[in-house]
């Protein structure tokens, strides 16, 4: 029995059924609480805990999948690569905007988490909870974070900001579908954009653009800002 | 055969940023030097948009499913969220209202 479940085959299967299960789930229900990469998680977790298989096997098995996350940070370039027109024709203002942000984003957890007592590693795998999850699993594995660990603050982020983050731009006065869309992509990345959508393309248009922006500038500022820190720090 | 070419200019921007961030000693990855290159190849007409668009949509689209297998990793590191769960949420609550706040504000500014 163990030999016909400890297999690559139950592993990728498992993974990409309960995947699109959870994704119906949430099609259905419409609740951001229903992450299907949470959920698909938390089951996989569930089974192999039962089934006694160590993450090992599983990671090994899955490398068909797992695989395909490196190209798909290259092809967030060609995404970028189509708002090209919509920076230039506000170069200054977006960049600045995101410049800051994206440093307010890295400095920011790393510093509270460190006043808060919290761990070298848990602070490196902090870092980039506020880009798209490929880019921020590569941080945090360059920098010797725990990519995991990264996984779910990157999804707790993006669950937070997709629940409360149009209601916090509201108390500040932040309401045009630009200031909207860059400030939810650039906080929550894809969940964040996808809780705006239905308020129009633009928003989710600027969502995706400060999405792309600040993981770009995130990957190339945040491993110096880690390196900084640290040697300020320790 | 269309879909293979346009994987293996992935796979050539993956292994071309992989050589640079291995010559450069760059803390930077080499899959965000590749998203680099691929960006200024875009705009320097070195590629088409239509030699890599159906497989990037792929990819762009099922990026979720890709980093489940890291996710799952968790397992591993239960330890970590049950001492720490309190300073990796106050950091997580802080930071992401700060970058709303910043973005927001500079972006609502009139220049």
């Amino acid at each position: 029995m163990r030999e016909l479940i400890n297999t690559p085959l139950v592993h990728v299967f498992l993974t990409l059924g309960v995947f699109i299960l959870s994704k119906k789930m949430q099609i259905k229900y419409k609740s951001p609480l229903l992450n299907p990469i949470l959920i698909t998680i938390i089951v996989v977790i569930c089974f192999l805990l039962l089934a006694d298989i160590p993450y090992e096997d599983y990671e090994r098995d899955t490398q068909v999948i797992s695989f395909w996350l490196a190209p798909s940070v290259i092809a967030l370039g060609y995404a970028l690569y189509s708002f090209l027109e919509e920076i230039k024709a506000d170069f200054m203002r977006i960049i600045a905007s995101m410049v800051a942000g994206s440093l307010t984003g890295i400095l920011s957890v790393f510093m509270t988490a460190y006043l808060f007592g919290a761990s070298k590693a848990t602070m490196i795998s902090l870092a980039p909870k506020s880009v798209t999850t490929p880019i921020a699993i590569e941080v945090s594995k360059q920098m010797g974070g725990i990519p995991s660990l990264t996984v779910a603050f990157v999804i707790v982020v993006g669950v937070l900001g997709a629940i409360f983050g149009q209601t916090y731009l509201r108390l500040i006065g932040v309401k045009d579908p630009k200031s909207v869309g860059l400030s939810l992509g650039a906080t929550a990345h894809a969940l964040g954009t996808a809780s705006i959508s239905e308020r129009g393309p633009d928003f989710s248009a600027f969502g995706g653009l400060g999405m792309a922006l600040n993981g770009v500038l995130t990957a190339i500022l945040a491993p110096w800002v880690i390196k900084l820190m640290l040697f300020l720090l320790y | 055969m269309v879909l293979i070419k346009q994987i293996a200019i992935f796979l050539g921007f993956w292994l071309l940023g992989n050589l640079i961030s291995y010559i450069t000693k760059l803390p930077l990855s080499g899959s965000i030097i590749g998203m680099l290159l691929l960006v200024a190849a875009l705009e320097l007409k070195l590629i088409k948009t239509r030699d890599i668009k159906d497989v990037a949509n792929f990819l762009l689209n099922n990026m979720a499913m890709f980093f489940i297998p890291a996710g799952v990793g968790l397992m591993c590191h239960y330890q970590v969220l049950k001492q720490e769960w309190m300073s990796i949420s106050v950091a997580i609550v802080v930071s992401a209202l700060l970058v709303l706040t910043v973005v927001g504000l500079i972006m609502k500014k009139r220049m």
